[in-house]
């Protein structure tokens, strides 16, 4: 199948008053139609940037300065500024963190669901209403018919979630981005939207960029994973077998140092140090000085290595023959 | 268990909207103004034993970190004490009288002072209730530095230098220098970065070993509880509903509340099995403003019954050294007795 | 993330504004001049022997009795403007620096204290200062100066009691946010003594509202001072500051003696708006929300 979206060494930098963040370093990777790819990293890996670059949502002094974005036979980062707004929320949309940020509190549910129905697409208020009642119904919100007269804040972090998720998917776009859509809600309620969205995707074809810090609740969503470190992907290809077998040192010590995988009371195999600046990243492999297996090679920068649908960008992979 | 060395008994928070002359007009009129209180704690009695870890667990507004705060006592109760080793922690005022419980915080961004140097973090403590000199504060803040693995020559720099793990570190100096036996930990390690939690993890776990501490551990993060307890809490709605080792607890939870709770954890799925495992609990958890009659937990239970809607299970003993709140284990849902 | 001092990028950022370092300069410049005032004027217009009326209202560039040239004229007594409106910005800057200062302390003390205590102490505290902004500051300064009388201690009080409610209002919002922080927290936890948690943790990190609010409450003093001194409710007409110069030339402006009164009010508006400039810039680099 031909890729949906294919992203090919991006890079987007920050010009700040402290100097040039390289918040994204040369990032490649394709999502095909109705793909699931969790896009995994630590504060400051680039991950969200990433996902905004997309869009063409990086506020200044942050701007995309190389590479293509090739969405749908175009490409997102040449676009003009209307050309792109018309793809937002029509072929692709976003999902954050923080729902009531995203929604108006001024507007019921149903006001503005009506409202992004209609910036796409000229229909009556009377089929718009039908629409949003049917994606209200397909994330899961019981009632939806008196949810569209609720106000964002009586609602519960987790409904205002599935409302943003529902929002997303109102003209059925070809591309969801979702940045962390789960981390602010509790266990239980993120199981349930995890649980929900697998349906969802499963039955629309939508395609899935899930941006998060938690390899656990992609583990159970994601096809394909991304992992990122420092503005770079370090490792990517389908999920089960990266988290069987990762490659990357980095992705072997993020596993390794999740405590349920560990018997109860011993230390933890940890990663030493902590992620690095990236005002000041040194040359070579940024994971080198905190990864047990660098050697003097590691001081110039590994290419990206491929093999089995999967790539790495390491000089000393794990499970692979030197 | 040992001998318990804090004790928490019939602990009950209750917090009261403050309602201006405006407000209780407003709400007389039918306004829309929230009159009603908010039942943080209900009735929780605890003992954590010398040298154990005591994990607390439950999700946001289930009331754990209110019941941290008075444990460690920066919160008065409404009603209840907290003792240590037999003496209260807090005065009638709400005044701390102990300092041999220190807490760590979980945003380390925000419990840190920002225009305050480490090493005067560290040492005003100590200095304020005589464990050190002025004159030798120095030294004194640099051993704790040294012993949460941070160079003491640090102390001279500010919060704003350090990254999120390390200013946890300093955050965790700071307790550990006012020789506290008893640390209330509330989500330690909740927002740090993945790679850096394994740290923290293992820099309590060897605190505990080399300091003989003992923990109150609270976390949203059955797997981080898992590793570090021996004993874990389970609360919903202001309520222990479950207690005991904690292996045994993960293992053959009784309380339906913990059952789902443990069946809706994220884990890492490497295979159909584990997708298989992973199911939700259904509904949303009730407001602690109007938390149901009963038994708390009914409202989503997959096994009420007509009894729990009306009587509030007591802990009960399923097993030895067990405790659960479920009428399932007492005499059965049926009709109320 | 560098280790360099907050001041050093503070005054960094500072300089990037233009405007903002051109109003410090005139600001540096007329205090200065204000300072220095007795060495470089010509003339101590409070001395009456050096005073002669025949130099009374001559325009300006006039050569007067005493062999020197009035660059801004003379007034209606034959003083110099250009010495009386440099003493004249001695006393306006004297003021309104005392009047600011002294309000800071009171209204800062005032506002956090009603924030870290709460409960009744915060009640009374802060519905008597809401009360307060409810009336205009120059009502109230001028009720307080016709009882309590000229002078400056007197002028100080009333300005002080006009303009504290600013601080006050300032510092209790800022103190609630501080006193829900962590860090609060973590200092009661220990526990800290509550004098130490407002002084040494607090207290610093309500200061950079305050300033800003004491920079444009400053100059407020300063036009405050110059309204109640031009209504003649001031201070004795032997100390006379910008307003009473100006308010003593106002009569004059429609025989064409104009400059006896433009001329402290241009002085007066032009330190007004450069202090306010200042303040502006101040304020936007302590804004977090204005933050690129």
């Amino acid at each position: 199948m031909s890729a949906l979206l294919e992203v090919e060494n991006l890079a987007t930098h920050f010009f700040t008053r402290a100097g040039v963040v390289k918040a994204v370093d040369g990032v490649s990777f394709s999502v095909r139609p109705g793909q699931v790819v969790g896009l995994v990293g630590e504060s400051g890996s680039g991950k969200s940037v990433t996902g905004y670059s997309l869009l063409g949502l990086v506020d200044p002094p942050g701007r995309v300065v190389g590479g293509s974005i090739r969405f749908e036979g175009q490409d997102l980062v040449t676009l003009p500024q209307d050309r792109l707004r018309a793809i937002r929320g029509r072929r692709i949309s976003m999902v954050f963190q923080d729902a009531t940020a995203t929604l108006n509190p001024v507007l019921t549910v149903g006001e503005q669901m009506l409202l992004v129905v209609k910036a796409h697409e000229a229909l009556s208020d009377k089929a718009g209403l039908s629409l949003a009642l049917d994606a209200l119904g397909r994330v899961g919100i019981p009632d939806p018919a008196s949810r569209l007269r609720s106000y964002p804040h009586q609602l519960s972090g987790g409904m205002r979630q599935r409302v943003a998720i529902a929002i997303a998917l109102l003209h059925r776009p070809a591309l969801v981005i979702a940045d962390e859509p789960t981390t602010a809600l509790d266990v239980s309620v993120q199981a349930q939207i995890i649980h929900e969205m697998r349906e969802l995707v499963r039955t629309s074809g939508t395609a899935v960029i899930w941006i998060t810090h938690d390899l656990a609740t992609v583990s159970s969503l994601a096809d394909d994973i991304l992992v990122m470190y420092a503005g770079r992907v370090v490792e990517s290809g389908p999920t089960r077998t990266i988290l069987r077998s990762p490659r990357h040192p980095y992705t072997l010590g993020l596993l390794d140092s999740v405590p349920s995988r560990n018997p109860p009371g011993v230390d933890l195999p940890q990663i030493p140090g902590s992620t690095p600046s990236l005002l000041s990243l040194p040359p070579g492999c940024p994971f080198a000085p905190r990864c047990g297996f660098a050697t003097d090679v590691c001081r110039e920068m590994p290419a990206v290595s491929q093999a089995d649908g999967r790539t790495w960008r390491c000089h000393h992979p794990r499970g692979v023959a030197a | 268990m040992s001998d318990p060395i804090m004790t928490l008994d019939g602990v009950v928070k209750r917090f009261d909207p403050r309602l201006s002359l405006g407000d209780r007009i407003a709400a007389a009129i039918g306004g829309d103004v929230e009159t009603r209180s908010v039942q943080a704690v209900r009735d929780v009695t605890l003992a954590i034993g010398k040298g154990e870890t005591l994990g607390l667990v439950g999700e946001s507004g289930c009331g754990k970190s209110t019941l941290g705060r008075i444990a460690a006592g920066i919160m008065k109760p409404t009603a209840g004490t907290v003792r240590l080793a037999g003496a209260p922690v807090m005065d009638a005022a709400g005044g701390k009288l102990t300092t041999r419980i220190q807490t760590v915080f979980q945003d380390p961004f925000a419990s840190l002072n920002p225009r305050i140097t480490i090493g005067e973090t560290l040492a005003e403590g100590p200095i304020a209730h005589g464990l050190v000199t002025p004159a030798k504060a120095r030294d004194y803040a640099a051993q704790w530095l040294d012993l949460v693995g941070l160079d003491p020559s640090y102390a001279s720099r500010y919060p704003h230098q350090f990254s999120g793990g390390q200013r946890q570190r300093v955050a965790i100096a700071r307790a550990l220098a006012m020789q506290p036996e008893v640390l209330v930990c509330d989500e330690p390690v909740a927002s740090l970065d993945v790679s850096i939690q394994a740290q923290i993890v293992n820099l309590l776990l060897k605190l505990k070993r080399e300091l003989g501490l003992t923990y109150l551990f609270i976390s949203h993060d059955l797997g981080v509880v898992r590793h570090i307890s021996e004993r874990v809490a389970i609360m919903y709605l202001g309520r222990i509903v479950e207690l005991g080792p904690t292996l045994s607890v993960y293992e053959t939870p009784q309380h339906p509340y913990t059952q789902a709770l443990l069946a809706s954890v994220p884990r890492l799925v490497t295979s159909d099995a584990d997708l298989a495992e992973f199911k939700p609990i259904a509904g949303e958890i009730p407001s602690p403003l109007a938390p149901p009659t009963g038994c708390a937990f009914h409202t989503r239970c997959p096994h009420a019954g007509p009894r729990c809607a009306v009587e509030q299970p007591g802990l009960v003993a399923p097993m030895p050294g067990r405790l659960a709140a479920c009428h399932l284990l007492a005499g059965g849902v049926g009709k109320a007795a | 993330m560098t280790s360099a001092s907050p001041f050093a990028g503070a005054w960094r950022e500072f300089c990037e504004n233009r405007t903002a370092v051109l109003a410090l300069a005139v600001v540096v410049l007329i205090v200065l001049a204000a300072v220095l005032a007795p060495w470089i004027t010509p003339q101590n217009p409070y001395d009456i022997g050096t005073l002669s009326l025949m130099d009374a209202r001559r325009p300006p560039g006039y050569v007067g009795s005493g062999g020197y040239v009035h660059w801004l004229g003379t007034d209606a007594q034959g003083r110099d403007l250009y010495s009386a409106i440099l003493y004249g910005l001695r006393i306006s800057i004297q003021m309104g620096l005392a009047a600011g200062l002294v309000s800071l302390v009171i209204g800062g003390t005032l506002g956090i204290v009603a924030a870290y205590a709460g409960g009744r102490i915060e009640t009374a505290i802060m519905r008597v200062v809401d009360l307060q902004l409810s009336f205009p500051a120059i009502l109230l300064a001028l009720v307080l100066v016709a009882l309590l009388g000229q002078g400056k201690t007197q002028l100080t009080a009333a300005l002080v009691a006009a303009q504290y409610a600013y601080f006050a209002r300032t510092a209790y919002g800022a103190a609630s946010a501080e006193r829900r922080k962590d860090y609060v927290e973590a200092a009661l936890a220990i526990p800290l003594s509550g004098r130490r948690i407002v002084f040494r943790h607090i207290l610093p990190n309500v200061m950079p509202p305050l300033i800003v609010v004491a920079t444009v409450q400053i100059a407020n003093a300063i036009s405050l001072e110059a309204t109640l001194s031009f209504l003649g409710l001031g201070l004795p007409v032997t100390e006379p500051s910008l307003g009473m110069l100006i308010s003593n030339g106002f009569q004059y402006m429609m025989s064409g003696r104009y400059w006896i009164s433009i001329y402290p009010g241009v002085a007066l508006i032009v330190l007004i708006v450069a202090i306010n400039l200042v303040g502006d810039q101040v304020r936007d680099q302590f804004n977090p929300r204005l933050k690129r």
